[in-house]
């Protein structure tokens, strides 16, 4: 991974307003300042160059931004980045890479659950977040803990068939790796 | 958007006094505490808010749910919306609580957003969210593009002719029906405030939502104990089945004995300037037995004094249905 820290803004003074933040970006610590209009979104894409996590509507009705905050999945277009100092945030690039993929990505993958692909990573890590929550294990539960997720393609039904592919899977190898994140 | 200071609030104390200094704790607010964000960031983006300085109050350890002594639900003001959905004591005591926040927005909203939040979020109305057109609410005097407008989603209860918007509030709707208390403390000591008199109708005046003040820090409410053996359920009727706002909405609870209703309360959504409840409407219920035309009668007491826009006629009998539905539910 690139060095977070050091792709960071020139840190300003604080006459131009400026504030300096620490926070852990997919396990790294990084440390950035930033003027404290910037969303938690821009300052991932942005200031820290993780292109992952997608801008659709910015107003926190599409989800194509969604990331995890201590563990738990967020709109970050929502979320000011200069509120967020000592968190804990993993992005899409934390969860798998190319030749490891996360399981929600493999099966994605599989399952042909995405086309033009723009909302796929806010998908999967709503997907991945929604295996931790207190959903059934019905595709109608499933459908509406992702209802926080647009997909202009419509891929939806297979969205649901790889969400419940990997929830199959974690019950059927209780041994295997937690589903990171 | 325009430019602000963000402050990380030290204490309670220290988060009232920068609060104080706002112009006004209503639309035009110069301090604004910063709880989830998810409406305040929204509206800032939209150049509907444009506070100069953000109050960070998410460290203030505000965020605790438990039951008290007196059987009492304390609720954070800074509790998450999932938090408090899925809380076990939440779940058994309150149940259209957890299912009227689960009905609302999204799970990754709901991870955000807090119980004060919701509480204070703002309406939905297209024209208030839009700074290119009139909006009495966001600017008085400017006049209400609504009333001859696009008023399908809009209030028929609580209305003035300056102003027919909704409050949005799933969570408010079953928490007016418990008889919450929302606990304040400000710059002249705290206050007690039912839900019930937290609002303010719109008037004259529809920048004026809640009688908070500058300063005035919500920093929990109160749930008092259920009645012993009461039901309750929450039903929202909307466009979509999932993450849409209410056309109408109905938090119902009854408590039943030897086939007779011995305590009822319900709230409406999605069709007043404040969550609606009435009083009269409940006692009407009280000792009669569960039937379709007693809770028929309960509805229609409860809309009495409706005031229809053109587009939205229908939720008068929706509203009527909803409430009747809800009852049958809970009783049956």
């Amino acid at each position: 991974m690139t060095n977070l820290v050091d792709n960071a803004v020139t840190p300003g003074d604080a006459s131009d307003g400026r504030l300096r933040v620490k926070f852990r970006v997919n396990g790294e610590q990084c440390e950035v300042s930033i003027d404290p209009r910037v969303t938690l979104l821009d300052c991932l894409r942005e200031v820290l160059h993780l292109t992952g996590t997608k801008k659709g509507c910015d107003h926190g009705q599409c989800g194509a931004c969604t990331v995890h905050v201590g563990g738990r999945r967020v709109n970050s277009c929502l979320a000011l980045a200069a509120a967020h100092e000592g968190d804990e945030i993993v992005t899409i690039e934390g969860l798998g890479k190319p030749g490891r993929l996360h399981p929600m990505q493999a099966a994605f993958l599989e399952n042909d659950a995405y086309q033009c692909g723009y909302c796929t990573s806010g998908q999967i890590m709503s997907a991945v977040a929604l295996l931790r929550e207190p959903c059934s294990p019905s595709d109608d539960d499933v459908r509406e803990f992702m209802s926080g997720n647009i997909c202009r393609c419509g891929a939806y039904a297979n969205i649901v068939r790889a969400t419940q592919q990997v929830r199959r899977e974690q019950q059927n190898n209780s041994s295997a790796q937690p589903a990171g994140a | 958007m325009q430019f602000f200071d963000l402050v990380r609030a030290s204490d309670a104390a220290a988060a009232i006094a920068a609060g104080a200094e706002s112009v006004t704790a209503q639309q035009g607010a110069s301090v604004r505490f910063l709880a989830g964000g998810t409406t305040l960031v929204d509206l800032m983006k939209l150049g509907v808010e444009r506070p100069e300085r953000l109050i960070d109050i998410n460290r203030l350890g505000l965020d605790g749910i438990h039951k008290q002594n007196d059987g009492s639900l304390f609720v954070g003001a800074t509790a998450r919306n999932s938090d408090l959905a899925h809380h076990p004591l939440v779940r058994a005591g309150y149940a259209a609580l957890s299912q009227a926040i689960l009905a609302g927005a999204s799970t990754q909203l709901r991870n955000t957003a807090t119980t004060a939040g919701n509480l204070l979020q703002r309406t939905r109305c297209m024209y208030f969210r839009d700074p290119a057109s009139a909006c009495n609410k966001r600017k008085p005097g400017s006049g209400c593009p609504a009333i001859a407008g696009a008023n399908r989603m809009l209030a028929i209860l609580g209305t003035s002719d300056a102003c027919i918007a909704t409050n949005p509030s799933d969570m408010a709707v079953a928490m007016l029906a418990y008889d919450t208390v929302v606990h304040v403390q400000g710059a002249s000591g705290i206050r007690q405030i039912p839900l019930a008199d937290f609002y303010v109708l719109p008037g004259q005046r529809p920048d004026i939502e809640t009688v908070l003040v500058p300063g005035d820090l919500v920093t929990h409410v109160i749930l008092p104990a259920p009645p012993a053996g009461e039901r309750s359920v929450y039903l929202k009727l909307r466009d979509r089945a999932s993450y849409e706002f209410a056309l109408v909405s109905a938090a119902a609870a009854v408590t039943l004995s030897g086939g007779k209703i011995v305590s009822a309360r319900f709230a409406l959504g999605g069709v007043g300037a404040r969550p609606w409840r009435v009083g009269d409407a409940e006692r009407a219920l009280i000792g009669a037995a569960p039937s379709e035309m007693a809770f028929r009668n309960a509805a229609e007491s409860c809309l009495k004094g409706a005031r229809p826009q053109s587009h939205n006629g229908f939720k008068v009998e929706l509203a009527k249905r909803c409430i009747v539905h809800a009852f049958k539910q809970i009783t049956s």
